[in-house]
């Protein structure tokens, strides 16, 4: 408190006087905390490459090998959470909005994919999406191949990131009162209308939390794709197997280098999607 | 008639919420469906607007059925009780939401919807405040909002489910002047819910009293308050004070003294309830023919002055009379009560 009351800037005396102290101690907590778990080990990724030369980072980083890994990562993580964002709301609309038998198992297998480790999953996937497999062999004959595709990728993105548009939209919907539907109803809206100009809306924001969520997930997914991908270098190798790969092969500055480059574009990617978030938030609730 | 509803009956399950209910609405009638919670009145409104599908009975409008319609076709207008506007929308978007969402070919042009919102926005005195969301909007502005979007579509009827039951008392009695004002302007066919007795007799032209799914009784506000038929009408509409009395050719024996019975059918010789306004009591000080009583406060701040009263039974009671003959009225005085008539149903308990 004394701290803060010998703050000159008028910005900072604002917590000064608060009959709820408790701003510096939080404060300092989450400094240090932040530090030690997150900033400390990203900083350390920040200045592995660089012990190399810039030649070599440049050299790793725009090989086509490497550019293509890059965007099948973000690619199918993105399209993956796309899928997500459709599908994980009506999941959760059907879980708010109707009460049927099973209902709360649905509501329990939703967070499966948290639980279930990544590489159970991965081997489930590639077992039946492989062309000898359950569902591979119904596409087989149409020359559809899922397994060891980019399409095997994002299906594998798809079940890890499910859950968090689910979980994002669920709350926000139960929130949102049934007569605000019913007066669209008495207004004369369609149900489709009252769905896109009532309902989509009012969820919007919490959406583009889950989509975030869900693709912040899937840009750093390891353990369920590779199983299912096939790694086949420039077709479908995902960047964290390109890393590793590159750590087996001792080339550290390599790996850290691709994995800068990811931590840069996830950094921007959460920052656009946060800022529309808020942008969202801000215009709604004016 | 407008509206007709017959022997509509609704049931959640065992429950039954509406028990074939029938009544009518003339063409620009102010109609109040009054009765306590679980009455079934706010069911009987969402039957109407088609919000709930009743399990039989008919509704007509103008001779077309209604029921046939979905909600969306039968151009009701309906307010809710907490508003239900669309928070991500400004005053007006809510406003013009009715005429935007109809299909193109019957769709306004966009300045015709603008000068409709302003035209509304006059109407409901909220002109400027358009451009505000919902949140920036007090209650009773919300509520007006709530009523404007409804108004948009001009529709054929209006129904209001607990207009003013989120607002605090003073907002509450100016907006019931307001409403009945606007209803006199716009001549439009109006039924809404309430729980307040005093706001539907105040504001309707005819009152529907509901009791566990069933109409009890349906008239204007002045043929329920004077001519209840039944103990749960009079009980509903005012404070009631109930004595055992013995009924004995046509007239009422309340603590010895014999007091006349008013209302239309003379019951039963033998014991009953008489049923009692609190301001239909002589009160004297000192012994006499009545009830005999000890003060136990005298509450002078209001319309009225209020005496507490201890009967000899042990009984509390609080009767009120006028305040120039509170006055020689002192707490702990002993003092007569003698009603000056009573109202007697037979059997009220079952009926």
């Amino acid at each position: 408190m004394t701290v803060a009351a010998s703050a000159s800037s008028a910005g900072w005396r604002l917590t000064a006087g608060s009959p709820l102290p408790g701003f510096w101690p939080a404060l300092g907590f989450t400094l240090a905390y932040l530090s030690f778990f997150m900033l400390l080990p990203l900083a350390a990724l920040a200045l592995r490459p660089w012990e190399s030369g810039l030649d070599h980072v440049w050299a790793v980083i725009s090989s086509p090998r490497t550019v293509r890994a890059l965007q099948l990562s973000f690619g199918a993580a993105f399209a993956a959470a796309c899928v997500n964002a459709v599908f994980g709301t009506i999941v959760a609309w059907i879980l708010v909005r109707y009460e049927f038998p099973g209902r709360r198992l649905i509501d329990a297998i939703v967070d499966l994919p948290f639980a279930l480790p990544t590489a159970v999953a991965g081997i489930s996937l590639a077992a039946i999406y492989a062309p000898n497999g359950a569902i591979g062999s119904l596409f087989a004959p149409h020359d559809i191949r899922i397994a060891f595709t980019p399409l095997g990728v994002m299906i594998a993105l798809v079940f890890v990131g499910f859950p968090f548009v689910v979980r994002s939209i669920q709350p926000v919907l139960q929130d949102l009162d049934v007569d605000v539907e019913e007066a669209a109803a008495t207004l004369g809206a369609s149900r489709l209308q009252t769905i896109a100009r009532v309902v989509l809306p009012a969820i919007f924001p919490a959406l583009l939390a889950g989509f975030s969520l869900s693709f912040a997930r899937a840009v750093g997914e390891y353990g369920s794709v590779i199983f299912i991908a096939g790694n086949i270098p420039n077709v479908s190798e995902i960047a964290p197997l390109l890393i590793v790969i590159r750590l087996e092969e001792f080339d550290y500055a390599g790996a850290a280098a691709v994995g800068l480059v990811m931590l840069v574009v996830s950094l921007i990617l959460l920052f656009i999607l946060n800022w529309l978030q808020a942008h969202v938030v801000r215009s709604a609730s004016r | 008639m407008t509206l007709a509803i017959s022997d509509i009956a609704k049931n959640y399950g065992r429950f039954p919420a509406l028990k074939s209910v029938s009544l009518f609405a003339e063409d620009g009638e102010f109609l109040a469906l009054l009765g306590p919670s679980g009455s079934g009145k706010t069911t009987l409104l969402r039957v109407i607007a088609g919000l709930e599908v009743p399990d039989s009975g008919t509704i007509q409008f103008r001779g077309e059925n209604l029921l046939a319609k979905p909600v969306r076709e039968r151009n009701i207008g309906f307010v809710f009780q907490h508003y239900a506007l669309f928070r991500h929308m400004t005053a007006a978007q809510n406003i013009a939401f009715g005429l935007r969402a109809k299909p193109r070919s019957t769709r306004p042009p966009e300045a015709a919807i603008r000068s409709k919102v302003d035209e509304l926005l006059s109407l409901v005195q909220l002109e400027g405040l358009g451009a505000r969301y919902p949140a920036q909007l007090s209650g009773g502005q919300r509520q007006r909002v709530a009523l404007a979007r409804a108004l948009a579509i001009e529709p054929r009827i209006l129904l209001l489910d607990e207009p003013f039951g989120a607002l605090d008392a003073k907002v509450r009695r100016g907006l019931r002047r307001w409403l009945r004002d606007l209803h006199e302007r716009t001549g439009l066919t109006t039924i809404f819910v309430t729980h307040d007795q005093e706001e539907a007799l105040e504001l309707a032209d005819r009152v529907a009293l509901l009791k566990d799914g069933a109409l009890e009784q349906m008239g204007t506000p002045e043929e329920l308050y004077h001519s209840p038929e039944s103990a749960f009408v009079f009980e509903f509409l005012g404070d009631c004070i109930k004595l055992p009395c013995i009924v004995e050719g046509g007239i009422a024996i309340v603590s010895g003294a014999g007091v006349p019975i008013v209302g239309a059918r003379p019951p039963q010789n033998g014991p009953a309830t008489a049923h009692i306004r609190p301001d239909a009591f002589n009160v004297t000080v000192g012994g006499g023919q009545g009830l005999s009583a000890r003060v136990r406060n005298v509450l002078l701040a209001g319309p009225d002055a209020r005496i507490e009263c201890v009967l000899d039974s042990g009984d509390a009671i609080e009767v009120r009379i006028a305040h120039e003959n509170a006055d020689r009225i002192a707490p702990r005085d002993r003092v007569t009560l003698a009603p000056r008539a009573v109202r007697v149903w037979q059997s009220s308990s079952i009926a």
